[in-house]
């Protein structure tokens, strides 16, 4: 066992479940997305990021690929909640919307991202 | 450029993860610990305001507590983040200079940037493996001639040392291994501008790889090759290098010259010399009893040399083993027994050809002291101890690595000029006498600019139009005319005319020329230009060849053309 490997596949899968947890319930209904969620989905995929830097197999550079994509996604999503007002409780429905999906999309990222770990494993033999 | 990018984020993954992870610590207790305003109601801070908050504070920018007062339970958290955010910078920068200082990241970033300077070389360059002594002198010459060269060299300092010559041109060197292909293909093998490929390393196998590397990624250039051994030169010819040069061989065969025709050899080094060089008075090896200390790979040349020109040849080696028909004496030559064994005080002369200069000096001093009128040869192996053989200042001085640059340029520069001197060599040592006398009469004792004109579309186009579309007349004697005042002479002599397969030493001014000759010139390097404009612009041509001076503009032109029809 590689403690390497584990930190590694431990960070990306947070950032998918994180970003699935975020996502989950009613698109439009502010009760059902917290911003703590978003706020740890948020820091967990900078980690996984940064985690995929400097690997320069084609795996690599897909792994890493996808990783930007999510954050800039989220990245996204955080400016729209940013703008729309200072406190959480007053979010419309459209806004909520918006921010939601925008998470929707970093999550197909983050599901390709480890849809790959998986398949890169089950390659190898050992 | 990418290698260094992918370094670079490899060896700051850590301390950016401790950075993200602070500021993420940093957001989070802000955003929870609540302040307490005026009326003494809580508040919290967004998670924005938090980011704004811990980017200004963790860079040192402070601004101060925004948007409003903290609370005192606000304040010993963010005392803790400061302090945990400084230790993140911190390990951020020393992250970074110690990447800066980094050799693989060092090298990554000079490689980086010598494959960008090769990718923007658009002038034709020649491409140099092993920029040792040889190559320095050949990097040297070119950039004295003007022409770009890219250098592979497998010692880092001396790759840097490169730069620090005071060259014109600003030449790219790669500290690389010349035997991989990757690096050829860095150093531009493959470029449209690469004129041709000097192995010149002084290891022979790496010169073979470099060969072989050539004749397989690029095989319409031509490579030249330094080979120590005959074994090499013959390894390299199998797979047809176009030149081969043997340092030690190519010396017997001056030896030889110079025995057999002094003024024919002076001819010759004086002709392919390198530029600048004055034509020295030499007096030629004398015809006698010669003695050889050192019979290796240089030894074995000259004796054979020697033997060639039927001269009797003593040997002085440490282990005689392998000299079977030869007279030989054991021992160094640095002592005076052996020396005295082997007949120095009746000898005509003496070749010092160790593989160690401390050694031939002392050879040839201890027998000039044994015999005052002795011809002494010596071989030089380092460029370093120059100055001990020119103060000891022998009759002739042996240096490879002149040799190697000297046979290169030759070849590079007119290879015609090989094709002369080895036309001039059978015509035996008085026709050699008169035209050094004619050359120096008209040239000065400088070593010349050689050059060769092709009469052809591309060498000479005005020329080649004048004898293709208007059935003009051209006399080699014209190609001499100075193209401001036709009845004045270029300081320049015709040594070779080239037509087909033929060669023509020495043509004479009234040999009109055709379409596809090739005439190989010697002269002054104003000469050399005074000389083009006329071979590529149609209105100097005229003049030059009719002294008829036309106007040149199409209006003129016409008014010239009216003017003789009314007439």
């Amino acid at each position: 066992m590689n403690l390497e490997k584990v930190i590694f596949g431990f960070f990306i899968v947070l950032a998918a479940t994180l970003n699935f947890g975020f996502v989950y319930g009613e698109v439009g209904n502010p009760q059902h997305h917290h911003l703590w969620e978003f706020f740890a989905a948020f820091v967990v995929n900078v980690i996984a990021t940064v985690l995929k830097f400097g690997d320069r197999t084609q795996v690599g550079a897909i792994h890493l690929a996808t990783s930007l994509v999510a954050v800039l996604q989220l990245a996204a999503a955080a400016l729209v909640w940013t703008l729309a007002g200072p406190s959480d409780a007053g979010l419309s429905v459209s806004t909520m919307s918006s921010i939601v999906s925008l998470s929707a999309g970093a999550l197909l990222a983050n599901v390709v991202s480890v849809t790959i770990l998986i398949v890169e494993t089950t390659m190898q033999r050992r | 450029m990418s290698s260094v990018i992918f370094i670079a984020l490899r060896r700051l993954r850590a301390p950016l993860i401790l950075l993200v992870a602070v500021f993420a610590l940093g957001i989070v207790g802000l955003v929870l610990i609540p302040g307490v305003d005026a009326e003494g109601r809580a508040w919290h801070l967004t998670v924005f305001q938090a980011l704004y908050f811990m980017t200004y504070t963790a860079t040192t920018i402070g601004f101060g507590e925004l948007p409003r007062e903290f609370g005192q339970a606000q304040r010993i958290w963010v005392t803790v983040v400061i302090f945990l955010s400084v230790v993140g910078w911190a390990y951020l920068v020393a992250s970074l200079l110690g990447l800066a200082r980094d050799k693989a990241f060092r090298g990554a970033l000079v490689a980086g940037r010598f494959r960008r300077r090769v990718r923007a070389l658009r002038e034709p360059f020649y491409l140099i493996c092993g920029f040792g002594e040889t190559g320095l002198l050949v990097g040297r010459a070119l950039d004295w001639l003007g022409t770009r060269f890219v250098a592979i060299e497998i010692d880092e300092t001396r790759a840097q040392e490169l730069e620090l010559l005071d060259l014109a041109q600003d030449a790219p060197a790669l500290a690389g291994d010349a035997r991989l292909p990757e690096n050829m293909l860095a150093a531009g093998l493959a470029k449209r501008e690469c004129r041709g490929v000097l192995a010149l390393t002084n290891d022979d196998h790496a010169n073979l790889a470099v060969a072989m590397s050539v004749r397989l990624l690029n095989p319409n250039i031509p490579v030249l090759c330094r080979a120590m051994s005959p074994q090499t030169a013959a390894n390299m010819a199998s797979f047809g290098s176009d030149h081969i040069i043997n340092p030690f061989a190519k010396f017997g065969e001056y030896l030889a010259l110079a025995i057999a025709s002094p003024a024919g050899y002076r001819l010759a080094s004086w002709l392919a010399g390198l530029p600048g060089t004055t034509l020295k008075a030499q007096t030629a090896p004398p015809r006698g009893h010669w003695i050889v200390c050192g019979y290796g790979r240089f030894g074995r040349e000259v004796v054979q040399a020697f033997r060639g020109q039927g001269i009797d040849v003593t040997v002085i080696d440490p282990n005689d083993a392998g000299v079977a028909d030869l007279r030989a004496v054991r021992g160094r030559g640095t002592e005076a027994e052996p020396l005295l064994a082997a007949g120095v005080d009746l000898a005509a002369g003496i070749v010092a050809g160790t593989d160690d200069d401390v050694n031939n000096l002392s050879i040839a001093v201890t027998a000039r002291a044994l015999n005052a009128r002795l011809f002494t040869i010596v071989r030089q192996n380092l460029q370093a101890n120059r100055a001990l053989f020119e103060a000891y200042a022998a009759d002739i001085t042996m240096v490879s690595s002149e040799i190697v640059a000297n046979e290169c340029l030759a070849r590079l520069k007119t290879p015609a000029l090989g094709r002369f001197l080895e036309l001039a060599r059978g015509k035996g040592d008085a026709w050699a006498e008169a035209l050094l006398e004619r050359l120096i009469a008209a040239l000065g004792d400088q070593t010349p600019e050689i050059w060769s004109v092709a009469i052809s579309a591309t060498g000479a186009p005005a020329l080649h139009r004048a004898l293709m579309l208007e059935k003009g007349k051209v006399l080699l004697g014209d190609l001499a005319r100075d193209s401001g005042a036709r009845e004045r002479r270029n300081a320049c002599v015709p040594l070779l005319l080239t037509r087909g397969g033929g060669s023509l030493p020495l043509p004479a001014e009234e040999v009109p020329l055709r379409a596809g000759d090739e005439v190989l010139f010697a002269g002054a390097p104003r000469a050399r230009r005074a000389q083009s404009p006329m071979l590529s612009n149609v209105n100097v041509r005229d003049y030059v060849l009719s002294g008829i001076d036309l106007p040149g503009g199409l209006i003129s032109m016409w008014a010239a053309r009216k003017r003789r029809a009314r007439r």
